[in-house]
């Protein structure tokens, strides 16, 4: 099985005619049972239009409302991104998957704090994943997002991380040692995002076909020590942890908005030694997480 | 990106906050001028760069003649002013502000910062202004207050006075305090700010509230729509490499090491200068390619990497997703023909076409060492340095 999206999801993709929205809807369409789950494309001025035969709609609504589908991914340009999101949490989707890097935090604010106020309200709840993500995959049954889907297998590990290029790292270390993934998410590198590492240990926690899984995180905020604490008190399964950014100095944007180094708590050795104390088996050395992992097993 | 104070209270002005009357100066003369046309009798010199900590450097002092004032001028102007945010070599002062004397009765501290658990606006004030906060925060944490505010509804009366009386702001002073503390919010949304900090806030004699000091630094994400803001810039306060490989869209840090890093990903980056540091060396530098590392990318990230005498050796560490390590692999060796590299290069390359790529280093005639974890490639490198 997987968390969040299976080979039956059926996807919107938002942004679908900009460049990067038409490369990687191809990419997703050809892995696995893409061509069944990228069943909608939304812009106002291409409506009743199509591209690799996915239809074109006018808005997030009228898709979700003709295909039935719950998800969509956003590849709309920084400056509209957050109203992309908003268009998708309006439509009462299940999940919005925004892979737009860039986006200023004032738009993310605002758009989650109206997300929180829609829910308070007795609204439907949208999870939103990311932004500036690479999106989530269950390998050999669906792709959503910018990863490359052939360093993936099917198995039972779960792998979540704020970066897409470590993401691919710890998967690619798995699938070299014959341990496969239930599901890898990479929730984005931005200060103010949607799913964070705690949602996704406890989907992952709650998934009979997750065995054990590989956290990465970053330096930067509280999200990482948040989630070891839930783990200490609630995971029933083995975790290897990482923390990238023992050598960033304080008070600089590693590359990631989100990665910067504020206060005392959010070092990467800080986060390391709530990790460890929480019961994971941490590695400063990132060429280790799968053998570790598998060790653990 | 960060301002002047100068810029600072300019933008401040906008908003109707307070701010005592000043005029900047690029040269003595200018500052003497500045200090004529402001009167006196008291004024405050002050040194414009972009660290904090001006003051215990020695690069704000008070005047009480124009003489006064050209003579701290010159001696402002030009130095090197050292503080605990510059570094030990320090940044040296282009720019002065001349400002009137302010009637300091009683100093606060107010800044305003995004916090990301709560996902809403932090207010943090305290009755202790005009020192250190870092020191404040250590010593005395009960005296630094947060106030969350919702995006949605902003700082309202109740909220703000609500924080005006935590740090013992005298009644009198409460509605001026209250209408501040309303309008530096709107500054830091209006702005796209992620930090103003304001310390001193000033109460004087007669009860009037003032920002002595103005500190701000903007999301860059959002200065696209900001180019008020974009005019501010000092590059004169920025790391040459880091302007450079901003041009072509790299993210790049200088570092005090003398391994140069190329890497595509933040994450994988700072994980790779991680590695290099377990295996004990020290990183020159933090590079993240991105997505698209084409030749040309690569070939001016080799060239902004070497502008670092310190370089002795290079790691590229690709993960080749979407972008194929052939096509890596021939932006490297484009790269290194085009730079004419002379110190060790290790690359590690993993994903798609991988022996492809592996097999068109080897072939290239160039002395590259393939590695194929990122923890072997960072052995090599070490070792490499060595040699």
């Amino acid at each position: 099985m997987s968390i969040f999206i299976n080979k039956d999801t059926k996807v919107i993709t938002q942004g679908i005619t900009g460049k990067t929205g038409q490369f990687h809807t191809e990419k997703c369409q050809e892995y696995a049972n893409g061509k069944q789950c990228f069943v909608a494309g939304v812009n106002p001025k291409k409506a009743g239009e199509s591209i690799f035969n996915i239809p074109i709609y006018a808005s997030v609504k009228e898709a979700a409302h003709e295909t039935g589908a719950t998800v969509s991914v956003i590849y709309v340009p920084p400056a509209g991104a957050a109203d992309a999101i908003w268009e998708a949490v309006e439509a009462d989707l299940d999940l919005a998957i925004c892979i737009t890097e860039g986006i200023p935090v004032r738009d993310m604010l605002m758009v989650r704090n109206r997300m929180k106020a829609k829910e308070a309200a007795g609204g439907k709840r949208t999870l939103l994943l990311g932004p500036n993500c690479p999106g989530l995959i269950t390998p050999e049954e669906i792709k959503i997002g910018i990863m490359p889907g052939h360093i993936h297998r099917k198995g039972r590990i779960g792998v979540v991380s704020r970066s897409g290029t470590l993401t691919y790292e710890a998967v690619a270390q798995l699938t070299e040692i014959g341990l496969g993934q239930s599901s890898a998410v990479g929730i984005g590198g931005d200060p103010i995002n949607g799913l964070k590492h705690i949602d996704v240990m406890r989907a992952f926690n709650d998934d009979p076909d997750t065995d054990a899984v590989i956290m990465i995180g970053e330096i930067g905020g509280p999200d990482e020590a948040e989630a070891a604490r839930w783990c200490k008190a609630h995971m029933k399964k083995p975790i290897v942890g990482f923390i990238a950014g023992v050598t960033a100095p304080a008070g600089k944007r590693m590359g990631h908005a989100g990665a910067l180094i504020s206060g005392g708590a959010d070092t990467a050795e800080a986060k390391l030694a709530v990790m460890e104390e929480c019961g994971f088996k941490v590695t400063r050395n990132p060429s280790e997480m799968g053998k570790l992992l598998k060790a653990m097993l | 990106m960060k301002i002047h104070e100068y810029q600072g209270k300019e933008i401040l002005r906008q908003f109707a906050v307070p701010v005592p009357r000043g005029i900047a100066a690029f040269t003595v003369q200018e500052a003497v001028e500045a200090a004529q046309k402001l009167g006196g009798p008291v004024w405050v010199v002050k040194a414009q760069i972009h660290a904090g900590g001006r003051g215990k450097g020695g690069g704000v002092k008070v005047a009480k003649s124009i003489e006064d004032v050209k003579r701290l001028a010159s001696e402002i102007l030009g130095m090197q002013l050292v503080t605990h945010q510059t570094g030990p070599v320090g940044q040296k002062v282009r720019r002065l502000y001349i400002e009137d004397g302010a009637d300091i009765q009683k100093e606060y501290y107010v800044s305003l910062v995004t916090d990301r658990a709560s996902q809403s606006i932090a207010f943090i004030a305290s009755s202790e202004g005009g020192m250190d906060i870092e020191q404040v925060a250590h010593d005395t944490p009960e005296k630094i207050i947060t106030e969350l505010i919702d995006p949605l509804t902003g700082l309202g009366d109740a909220q703000a006075k609500k924080i005006a009386d935590a740090v013992g702001i005298p009644a009198d002073s409460t509605a001026q305090a209250v209408d501040v503390f309303k309008k530096l919010f709107n500054c830091y949304m209006d702005t796209d700010a992620s930090l103003v900090e304001i310390n001193p806030l000033n109460r004087d004699s007669k009860g009037n509230i003032m920002a002595l000091d103005a500190k701000f630094n903007f999301d860059a994400n959002a200065l696209f729509r900001h180019p008020e803001i974009v005019a501010y810039r000092d590059l004169d306060e920025e790391d040459a490499a880091e302007i450079e490989a901003s041009k072509f869209d790299l993210a790049y840090i200088s570092l005090d090491g003398n391994i140069g890093c190329l890497v595509n990903g933040a994450g994988l980056a700072m994980a790779t200068m991680d590695t290099i540091k377990l295996f004990g060396a020290e990183p020159a530098n933090f590079l993240d390619v991105g997505g698209g590392a084409t030749p040309e990318k690569v070939t001016e990230a080799f060239k902004i990497m070497l502008k670092n005498p310190k370089v002795e050796a290079i790691l590229v560490n690709i993960f080749g997703g979407i972008m194929k390590c052939d096509t890596i692999a021939h932006g490297v060796i484009t790269a290194c023909k085009a730079v004419n590299l002379k110190v060790p290069l290790v690359v590690r390359m993993k994903g798609t076409n991988e022996d492809l790529g592996k097999k068109m280093l080897a072939d290239s005639g160039l002395p590259i060492i393939s590695a194929n974890t990122m923890a072997q490639a960072a052995q090599a490198v070490v070792a490499a340095l060595k040699a």
